[in-house]
């Protein structure tokens, strides 16, 4: 690793400010993609600014409606959280997905969804349950945050505090891990929301997206059958050495089909 | 440079090092506690499991600020004077390791694993682990030794 310095803020406002005068710096949260990233050297940061335990930041509330988690709440706490269990069975289980239990024990919801791998699993979550991103300056809407690989609308200096999730009616996510990483090779996020439906893929593309097609045809039925004969087309998905553009997209097709056999109990 | 001070297996220790330091290069380097290995540098072996605050970490995948004020537990701290952990125990009768590079991490892993759910089934123990790496003993005596120290541990 080349050098830097580390700091734990003390506050949202000083790790703020910390940005603001120094350009190089870089915020560390779980820092299960960042350090990582750090020992291969694929980056040099002057410092690190430890949110972690910024109680800003920390947390998970029961809003009726919706569901608010701040931007340090780990994996773990995610799984477990009877709040998230009970409204929002979908996203506790995803979290239950992610890596292994010692990144889940460290690895936080904002370190994730700000670093948008194409390949993490969060942004299904955030993306198909039309989520808000809460920023320490806005609040930005899931359709508007996630700008394709590792691009988000955040700009220099603005971090994630937290996320509104809006209870579905029902959802569900299923994701086919890469065998080595753990990592999606695909992922479906399929939610029967207030606004409609709404299905997000990931790990397919180089970002996550809508999968509209299907959204349109689980709209007119909700079911397994209402998917039959929809492909997933595959321009523009991923091809590199673990799978082709057409396997991924007919990964696609049987995680959303999955997906949704796990809400209507279809086979 | 930064002073870091933590309790390490019930020992308050305290020194001055370089903020890019790893924990787990903390722990081997500085205080000598050479049982927590370095076995992969992507963050997928798991060989370098300790507990922070109780909760099972990679310690080569955070710098030791992170850390810094915590209650950290390494392979070293485990038994109990002479006498083994239950987990420890049960790798040591059920033959789960070869060449032992492996074990220390799993050890960890396991021992964070059965606090959470003490009597896991085999699809459990598997997802338990799934952050540790063996390249040697292959997975089956593992598992057993899971099963066995669960029971111990009753
Ligand atoms: C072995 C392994 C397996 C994994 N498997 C999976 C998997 O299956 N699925 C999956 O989704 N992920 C997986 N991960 C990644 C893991 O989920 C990370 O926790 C996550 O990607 C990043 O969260 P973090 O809190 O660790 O962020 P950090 O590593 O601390 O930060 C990541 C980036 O986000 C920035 N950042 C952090 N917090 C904020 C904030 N609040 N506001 C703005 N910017 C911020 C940082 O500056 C950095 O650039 C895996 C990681 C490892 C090491
Ligand atoms: S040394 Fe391999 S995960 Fe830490
Ligand atoms: S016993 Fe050799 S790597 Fe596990």
């Amino acid at each position: 690793m080349y050098s830097f310095t580390y700091t734990r803020a003390k506050s949202l406002a000083e790790a703020r400010a910390m940005l603001a005068k120094d350009h190089d710096a870089k915020l560390l949260s779980g820092g299960m993609t960042l350090i990582p990233t750090l020992k291969q050297r694929l980056a040099s940061p002057s410092q690190l600014i430890d949110i972690s335990r910024l109680a800003e930041l920390r947390g998970i509330a029961d809003k009726g409606d919706c569901v608010e988690i701040g931007a340090a709440t780990r994996h773990v706490e995610t799984s477990r959280s009877d709040v998230v269990r009970q409204k929002i069975p979908a996203l506790a289980h995803l979290a239950s997905q992610i890596g292994d239990p010692q990144v889940r024990n460290r690895g936080t919801m904002g370190g994730s969804v700000a670093n948008n791998d194409p390949v993490a699993d969060y942004p299904a979550a955030v993306l198909g349950l039309g989520a808000i991103v809460k920023t320490s300056q806005r609040e930005i809407a899931a359709d508007n945050f996630f700008k394709g690989m590792f691009e988000t609308a955040l700009e220099a200096g603005e971090i994630v505090t937290g996320f509104s999730y809006p209870v579905p009616k029902r959802a569900a996510y299923a994701k086919f891990p890469h065998p080595v990483s753990g990592y999606a090779m695909a992922g479906s996020f399929v939610a029967d929301t207030g606004a409609g439906i709404r299905v997000a893929i990931v790990g397919a593309g180089p970002g996550v997206f809508r999968w509209k097609e299907a959204e349109a045809a689980l709209s007119k039925s909700f079911s397994v059958a209402a998917l039959k004969g929809l492909a997933m087309p595959s321009a523009g998905l991923s091809n590199d050495l673990h799978a082709t553009a057409e396997y991924r997209a007919n990964l696609v097709e049987v995680m959303t089909r999955r997906a949704v056999a796990s809400l209507t109990g279809e086979k | 440079m930064a002073k870091i001070e933590m309790t390490v297996n019930g020992k308050k220790v305290s020194h001055e090092v370089e903020d890019r330091t790893l924990l787990a290069n903390f722990l081997r380097d500085q205080l000598g506690l050479t049982g927590t290995h370095i076995g992969c540098d992507t963050s997928q072996c798991g060989c370098c499991t300790v507990h922070v605050d109780g909760l099972a970490v990679k310690s080569c995948s955070m710098v030791v600020g992170q850390a810094n004020g915590a209650e950290v537990l390494t392979i070293e701290g485990l038994a109990n004077g002479e006498t083994l952990h239950p987990v420890q125990q049960a790798f040591s009768e059920c033959h789960a390791l070869q060449c032992g590079f492996c074990t220390p991490g799993m050890i960890m892993a396991v021992s964070g694993l059965l606090k959470d759910n003490p009597a896991p089934n085999d699809e459990e123990i598997i997802q338990g682990l799934e952050g540790n790496l063996c390249r040697c003993t292959g997975y089956i005596n593992i598992i057993k030794a899971v099963k066995h120290a669960a029971v111990a541990m009753k």
